[in-house]
């Protein structure tokens, strides 16, 4: 089997059978990190470049990780350091990259579209490593990743995504591979952060926190993007904790063997309170770990060969 | 297109006494059988090492841990395959440090999946030793490297196709040999 795209820029372009080929490959990847060598020689040669335009340290960190442990030479870009700085644009960017032959390129944007404009402009393969409130499709992957191994299946199980929808690139993602893989989707958030029509994408919307975990397998919790608050969608973060904030006492309606996760980074006290996040509920670690494994597979399917 | 003649190498048979004979072969030259592990390569390897490690405890009443090794990620022909070869995971429960490995597989052939298992171990930890035991070897080497226990030595041409089926696997012990009539 083969992953049918040069590029990851959405969940959109995956089929459940390539979710499943990404996931069984990143199960085998897993166990290379728990050497005491940890790494193999397959992509020995290959260039991989992390461009990142936002500011990051699980992702960025995670694809240097995955790329090293396979080998490749891995080079990091920050906007802040790089030439956009004194008005180079995207694509021109792209191109002088492109011109020293790299292998793979990870591109994380603040806007919407920018992967695609790379990817349709450059022969060389671009993984979405999140842009703007789009997707973040490697993200997905590793949650995927993490509820099967926690849960053995996707089809059936009950996903409640809880916080800022709107703004949320994990979120988008998520309801995309979640859907496709058969499970129920369940969002909760307050109603300025929750988009219309939102039905839409299959998934529904419960605007009581408790209700929506009630009987879910997994709580997926979103972080508030204080730098993304502009426009006041909520009154205060106090206020926001407290109707929206994942804490013991409201967890007490969740199953008994519910999982938390969150993409992270976490505003603890916000949108989960510490002893949730550190509790025996919460795999947010093991999406961390799993996330290496996870994009050791992509890369190894995009240019292992 | 053109047909092909298949001729019978080994039956049930005739592939469990081969595997007696080399598990005799191995307990042998393996005094007190100390710090003696089996790794199979997968796919079929595996299988070749559970059944070595069966019949070694018959012979001497001790345990013989097995592991299994996927190479794909240490092959050199990874550009030259059509379709990526999907990952099967590497489950080695020991440590490889300071034991005596018996690599295991099906067919030795051009010696390249061999190379490529020993780069994989040793990527694990450094082992006392590593000796090699097939089922078949077929000749045709391209590296210099030799099995320690061969099942049948078969003297082939490049186009004849050698086939092992086991049962774990494929549900019938037989070896084939395939030529283009």
């Amino acid at each position: 089997m083969e992953l049918r795209n040069k590029d990851l820029l959405a969940i959109r372009d995956l089929s459940p059978e390539e979710i499943l080929f990404i996931l069984d490959t990143a199960e085998s990847m897993k166990e290379i990190s728990t050497r005491d060598i940890k790494k193999v020689p397959t992509l020995r040669g290959k260039t991989v470049i992390n461009l990142f335009y936002e500011p990051s340290t699980r992702t960025r960190t995670s694809f240097e990780i995955a790329g090293k442990r396979l080998s490749a030479d891995v080079i990091n870009i920050s906007s802040a350091s790089s030439s956009t700085t004194k008005g180079e644009t995207l694509k021109d960017t792209g191109r002088n990259l492109q011109a020293m032959n790299p292998d793979l390129i990870v591109i994380r944007h603040a806007a919407a579209g920018a992967p695609k404009i790379l990817a349709d402009a450059l022969p060389v393969p671009v993984i979405n490593a999140g842009d703007g409130a789009h997707e973040h499709p490697t993200q997905a992957l590793l949650d995927a990743f993490t509820i099967r191994e926690k849960k053995k299946t996707l089809a059936g199980i009950t996903v409640a995504i809880i916080g800022d929808i709107t703004h949320s690139r994990v979120a988008r993602s998520n309801i995309a591979l979640l859907k496709k893989m058969g499970a129920e989707v369940r969002l909760s958030g307050p109603y300025t952060m929750v988009p219309p029509h939102i039905e839409a994408l299959g998934v529904s919307f419960i605007p009581d926190i408790g209700e929506a975990i009630r009987d879910a397998d997994v709580i997926m919790m979103l972080r508030i993007q204080l730098e993304r608050q502009q426009h006041g969608l909520f009154p205060t973060v106090r206020e926001y904790a407290r109707f929206f904030g994942l804490n013991r006492e409201k967890l007490q309606r969740a199953k008994p063997d519910v999982l938390i996760m969150h993409p992270g980074p976490l505003n603890r006290g916000v949108e989960i309170s510490p002893d949730v996040a550190d509790g025996p509920y919460s795999i947010i670690l093991d999406q961390v770990t799993n996330g290496v494994a996870v994009r050791m597979a992509l890369l190894y399917l995009l240019i292992g060969k | 297109m053109a047909t092909m003649q298949t001729k019978i190498v080994l039956d049930k048979q005739d592939i469990n006494r081969t595997l007696t004979r080399i598990a005799h072969e191995i307990s042998e030259r393996s005094r007190g059988m100390e710090h003696l592990v089996l790794i199979g390569i997968r796919r079929r390897g595996v299988a070749i090492a559970q059944r070595l490690s069966q019949k070694l405890h018959d012979i001497t009443g001790v345990p013989v841990p097995v592991g299994a090794l996927d190479i794909t990620l240490y092959r050199d022909d990874l550009s030259e395959i059509d379709a990526q070869p999907v990952l099967k995971k590497t489950e080695i429960p020991f440590s490889v440090k300071g034991k005596r490995i018996i690599l295991c597989d099906d067919v030795l052939y051009t010696g390249r999946t061999i190379r490529a298992a020993l780069d994989g171990i040793i990527d694990l930890g450094r082992p006392m030793s590593i000796q090699l035991a097939v089922l078949i070897d077929r000749g045709h080497r391209e590296l210099p490297i030799q099995a320690n226990y061969v099942g049948k030595a078969i003297s082939t041409t490049s186009d004849e196709q050698i086939e092992v089926f086991l049962e774990e696997d494929d549900q019938i012990d037989q070896v084939i040999v395939k030529k283009a009539a």
